[in-house]
């Protein structure tokens, strides 16, 4: 594997505050990267360096094997990228705001072309309506086909999935496993919804106040050991009694708003569920949920933001 | 380049907030040609009042004098001081408004350097104040030409009158305008300065007019210790030296020497003064842009 990002030491100074504080990762060819912070991490700030958008104050940033600033054209012309929100020519039809960006990545693009970028992110039909017209999950669509106009071997999404509906999310999460998979690129995706990336990233990195806290593979990154589950029943009290007098009680991890917590192992959850049903407990929905924000905590106090039940 | 040009003048052109300035443009040159057609007489009384004491004018004469010629000065006296806000709205929004508009820093994640796409701004700029500047020249000299004629042109001056043969007339106006295009292109090259620090157009443009209003005052007031220190430094100063073309030398006995300008070094010294401006503004808004972080 080639490293297609390599951010060695990254670090950015706005007068007193320091945003991105000494923070190196690397991703590898073909990768789905997720790129993971609470808003204010310094999660748009080190994109916004990755796209040359922002001068870092000291580090180095290697894209494609060629240092960044030495080689800035030669490299944005095989990046793709959103920053925030996907602003784009509100006054200019969705075919004129692709044809425009597309000659500004250098790249010529017939109109066949054009309409089958449209297609692909489902905007075919709309493609001579002004873009003022588009709702805010079209504009995100859009925004992605401008990115990927000039077919850029590395994509870079910051936060495609805000602002956007369940169908939005979906269908963007959607694209990005189609550009993954399919058209084998390399996509890093910044997001403070850990839910989210876990569906779509290969690998991730959690940074805070600017620092990485963790990176790694995902699947090594979250232990089934300790996944959290949430079990809401009919009988809430009810519930929490019998289970504090059955075998299922080594398993009580707290309480949060209507639901128990139960701390198990992942393979553990058919067992758990026949339990429940032997112990007569009506069950509404059982299922692992992690917040960012719990694991944030976890990863700096080791403790996680629940009511922690009493023997 | 000529590609990311293309682009620009699209961008500009498919805006109907474009237009408005060449509407505008159009509406104040129809009014004062309506005006000056039905009510000529009294602006050409008016204007030789000064001098009606001294000299006997036939309405021959005074007929003569409302011609195509004459008008489109008139015409260029009131649009040249208005023209700056114009020019304005549309530099002054190159790139705040990109920025407001949230298009700027995806602009800058292409393949382009920050200077090439200052330049490309810059130039589009110029090519709008250029057509803008084309508009008001149809409209103000050849339109007045169609509609009251041609004939001799007559320039007030404080110490009187003169006259310019009508055959020696045209080619100032050319040099008129080209002289007028590098100073709007002044003002927006300022304008385009400051649209560089904002965030959204209002600012810069709200600032440029500032600007040319108060450098206007200090030029025009007539405050001796302003006139060595002050005056020569501004751009304002020398924003008007078009008028330089239509001042004629003349010979011992008075009359006007065809082709002649009276002082035209001093023109071209304005002219210069000029393209210093526009060097320094535009430089310093390359200069600003290229270490400036995008963060909206």
């Amino acid at each position: 594997m080639n490293a297609i990002i390599e951010v060695k030491n990254l670090t950015k100074n706005f007068r007193d505050i320091k945003a991105v504080d000494n923070l190196s990762f690397t991703v590898e060819a073909g990768q789905v990267y997720g790129f993971l912070g609470q808003n204010g991490a310094g999660k748009s700030t080190t994109i916004r360096m990755l796209l040359t958008l922002i001068k870092p104050t000291s580090g180095e940033i290697e894209l494609f094997g060629m240092n960044l600033y030495k080689n800035r054209k030669e490299i944005l012309r095989q990046v793709g990228a959103i920053i925030e929100r996907p602003d784009l020519y509100k006054y200019l039809t969705a075919l004129e705001n692709l044809r425009l960006f597309a000659t500004m990545s250098g790249v010529k693009s017939s109109e066949k072309k054009l309409m089958e970028q449209l297609d692909m992110v489902g905007l075919a039909g709309r493609a001579n309506s002004k873009v003022k017209t588009y709702s805010q999950g079209m504009k995100q669509r859009l925004g992605i086909a401008t990115a990927l106009v000039h077919d850029p071997g590395l994509i870079i999404l910051d936060e495609p999935t805000n602002g956007l509906d369940p169908q939005g999310i979906a269908d963007v999460r959607n694209l990005i496993l189609l550009l993954s998979k399919e058209r084998k690129k390399t996509l890093l995706i910044s997001s403070h919804l850990l839910s989210e990336m876990e569906l779509i990233a290969d690998s991730m990195i959690i940074i805070d106040k600017g620092k990485k806290l963790v990176e790694g593979k995902v699947n090594e990154l979250f232990d089934p050991a300790e996944t959290i589950v949430e079990l809401k029943t009919t009988d809430d009290a009810g519930t929490f009694e019998k289970l504090q007098q059955s075998p299922l009680k080594n398993f009580m991890h707290g309480r949060r708003n209507d639901c128990l917590l139960l701390k198990l192992h992942r393979n553990e959850v058919p067992s758990v569920m026949k339990e429940l049903v032997q112990m007569d407990v009506s069950v509404i929905s059982l299922h692992s949920k992690h917040s960012l924000e719990d694991y944030f905590l976890s990863l700096t106090t080791g403790s996680t933001h629940v009511e922690v039940a009493k023997n | 380049m000529w590609k990311l040009l293309r682009i620009e003048l699209f961008k500009i052109f498919k805006r109907p907030r474009t237009y408005i300035a060449f509407g505008a443009i159009a509406a104040v040159v129809f009014l004062i040609q309506i005006a000056l057609k039905y009510d000529g007489k009294s602006y050409i009384d008016l204007l030789l009042s000064n001098l009606s004491g001294s000299f006997e004018f036939s309405d021959e004469f005074k007929g003569k004098l409302l011609n195509g010629y004459l008008i489109c000065f008139v015409i260029l006296n009131t649009l040249l001081i208005q023209m700056p806000l114009l020019v304005a709205l549309i530099s002054g929004d190159s790139i705040a408004g990109e920025a407001n508009m949230g298009t700027l820093r995806l602009s800058l994640t292409k393949p382009i350097s920050r200077t090439e796409y200052m330049l490309v701004k810059f130039a589009a700029s110029i090519i709008y104040t250029l057509a803008l500047l084309l508009c008001m020249a149809a409209l103000a000299l050849f339109g007045s030409m169609l509609i009251f004629g041609t004939n001799d042109m007559v320039v007030m001056r404080s110490e009187g009158i003169e006259q310019i043969k009508s055959f020696d007339v045209l080619w100032r106006y050319f040099a008129a305008f080209g002289f007028a295009a590098v100073a709007l292109t002044t003002v927006s090259a300022l304008a385009f300065l400051l649209s560089v620090f904002a965030e959204n157009s209002i600012g810069p443009i709200i600032a440029t007019m500032s600007i040319v209003i108060v450098f206007t005052i200090l030029s025009e007031m007539n405050i001796p210790i302003y006139d060595e220190t002050v005056k020569p430094y501004l751009f304002t100063s020398h924003m008007v030296a078009w008028k330089g073309f239509f001042y004629v030398k003349a010979d011992a006995d008075g009359t006007t020497i065809n082709g002649s300008i009276e002082n035209f070094p001093a023109v071209m010294r304005s002219l210069g003064i000029l393209v210093v401006y526009i060097v320094l503004f535009f430089g310093s808004a390359v200069w600003v842009f290229k270490k400036k972080d995008i963060l909206t």
